[in-house]
């Protein structure tokens, strides 16, 4: 199936609840908001003509200050890759993640993937991932502040950070 | 037992051990915490990110064109096909295709880093479990492979050769000559590595049931590339949405069942030998003409142009001031890299500086099943199948 058939379909299931769409050069996307998420990354997974039951990867997008851009509501994107091995296609859907209010609910459970590549989102973008089990610093520091990859955290900007973290260990293997 | 010759468990404290960051079996620097009972692993922890370069901050404050060095130390132990990859991801980008000859040059330059990459994780895994000899023979064939990128673009291990619209340069006279003879001594070492590991009784005690990555394991996680291919699942790139001709190309995706350090091992040795049949093929049908778009918008002019005409001199100018300008857009570009699936996710404002890059390193997908796969396990077991994940911290750090 091609990605704009995935995308018609998403939007006939989900009708308003999403919020845009994207084409480019024949790869789609939708916005949904982070109520939504399960559910839509659920339904694809279990639609028997989408079939999306590969997770590839979760990453962030930080909107301030992208050129002609007023009427986006919100400033961060979440991107999730998703992809069937079986009918071998792919299709992208990207949570709105609004200023002061960056939360969305973590996946974790349903793909084990998306353990890591959150704490990565929250290291970087400083987004909240609602029932992540160990949600901590994965590429930066412990001690670091700010969240790096933030539009509004300067490149130049240099930190102090000393203490090496003493406890690696969670109480259950599945969360590490 | 009900003999009564059982001796009754003896009470132990758990002792916690640091692995790392600076550790000769971490390959780089990763550090772990394991929780030991006498041998055995009851938890494990990771901490990566010691190799954290802020590649991705960086790519969002250089040209398009200047991000491919930088994507050569992603994955280090085969760099070409990281900057390969990054070309091919913009040109999908711009909408523009290299020319046939140009994709055929990076089948072959991938294919070269995809045998290396291969031979320095099989070689290191093994001395990682006792077993130099073998670290030897794939380093020395390594060197030749170097040679080859050296007298291809002049630099041996970081190439930055491709370029966005096709490659910096054709290959010298008789260069694919000695790549054929370099191709076939190499798959005569791969052969006796192969040959004194495979049916070895040292190496398959330490390496089978080492590591187990299951089917279900790997789908959840995401798992791609040998180590995916080693749990049973067909799934290459290459095959699955093939990019520059890869279709063209005759070749096996090597699989195994039981998704342990062993049958990945195997399944990187028989993916070296097919990197060498698409190579031998590739070679055989380079098809001729340019290997640079003829867009002045992207491909930098020849140099006699830009000395000697006015277009010349500011399609220069502009390109190297101004840079590449793509269109509005975000695009997800897959490759078959060493580890797996190697995605670049483009966002762009239509300037020359892209807004947003995300790599979706294999490594980083394939290394979270860790504290999974060694639970239950002897601690040196946890040190073959470290090996075994073949993790390149650059590109798991970025």
């Amino acid at each position: 199936m091609v990605e704009r058939d995935i995308m018609a379909r998403v939007q006939a299931q989900f009708g308003e609840r999403v919020l845009a769409s994207y084409e480019f050069r024949g790869q789609c996307a939708v916005t949904v908001r982070p109520a939504d998420l399960r559910a839509v990354l659920v339904w694809l997974r279990d639609d028997g003509e989408i079939n999306a039951d590969w997770l590839l990867d979760v990453g962030g997008v930080d909107y301030l200050g992208y050129p002609d851009d007023d009427d986006r509501e919100w400033r961060y994107e979440v991107a999730y890759q998703v992809y069937s091995m079986a009918k071998n296609h792919r299709f992208r859907v990207k949570v709105a993640v609004p200023e002061g209010a960056e939360s969305v609910p973590s996946v974790w459970d349903l793909w084990a993937v998306a353990n890591w590549m959150e704490r990565e989102v929250w290291d970087l973008y400083g987004i909240r991932f609602e029932g992540h089990p160990n949600l901590r610093r994965i590429l930066c520091h412990d001690e670091f502040e700010g969240h790096a990859l933030r539009k509004d955290y300067p490149i130049n900007k240099r930190q102090k950070l000393s203490q090496p973290a003493e406890n690696l260990l969670c109480d259950k293997v599945e969360w590490a | 037992m009900s003999d009564g010759t059982s001796v009754p468990p003896i009470p132990s404290e758990l002792l916690t051990l640091n692995i790392g960051p600076a550790h000769p079996a971490t390959h780089g620097t990763l550090r772990l915490q394991v929780q030991l009972d006498g041998e055995t692993i009851v938890n494990t922890g990771c901490e990566i990110g010691y190799l954290h370069r802020g590649f991705e901050k960086q790519c969002e404050t250089v040209y398009y064109q200047f991000v491919i060095p930088y994507a050569e130390r992603l994955n280090y132990m085969g760099p070409v096909h990281n900057s390969n990859a990054w070309c091919f991801a913009c040109e999908q980008f711009l909408g523009i295709e290299a020319p046939p000859r140009a994709q055929a040059l990076r089948v072959i330059t991938s294919e070269m880093a995809r045998i290396i990459d291969h031979a320095v994780c099989i070689g290191t895994n093994l001395v990682d479990i006792g077993a130099l000899t073998n670290f030897w023979y794939m380093y020395n064939y390594r060197e030749k492979i170097y040679d080859l990128y050296e007298e291809l673009c002049g630099a041996r291990m970081m190439v930055n050769y491709p370029r966005i619209g096709g490659v910096s340069q054709d290959a010298p006279d008789g260069w694919f000559d000695k790549l054929l003879t370099t191709i076939g001594e190499m798959q005569e070492a791969v052969g006796d590595v192969q040959h004194l590991v495979e049916r070895n009784r040292i190496f398959m005690d330490r390496t089978i049931g080492a590591g187990v990555i299951t089917k279900e394991l790997a789908i959840s996680h995401a798992v791609t590339g040998p180590c995916l291919r080693a749990a049973g699942i067909p799934y290459d790139v290459r095959k699955a949405q093939p990019y520059w001709g890869y279709e063209k190309y005759q070749f096996d995706v090597p699989t195994a069942e039981g998704g342990d350090t062993y049958d990945r091992t195997i399944v990187r040795f028989q993916e070296m030998y097919e990197s060498c049949k698409i190579i031998r093929q590739a070679v055989a049908s380079i098809p001729g003409g340019a290997v640079m778009v003829e867009d002045h918008l992207v491909a930098l002019p020849a140099k006699d142009k830009v000395y000697n005409t006015m277009e010349g001199l500011i399609n220069h100018f502009k390109l190297i001031m101004h840079g590449i300008q793509p269109p509005k857009g975000e695009l997800y570009s897959a490759t078959e890299g060493g580890c797996g699936e190697l995605g670049f996710y483009i966002v762009s404002d239509g300037s020359p500086k892209p807004w947003r890059v995300r790599i979706r390193p294999p490594c980083f997908a394939n290394y979270s099943t860790f504290p999974k796969i060694i639970q239950g396990k002897m601690l040196a077991d946890a040190i073959a199948a470290l090996g075994s994940i073949n993790i390149i911290a650059g590109e798991l750090d970025r």
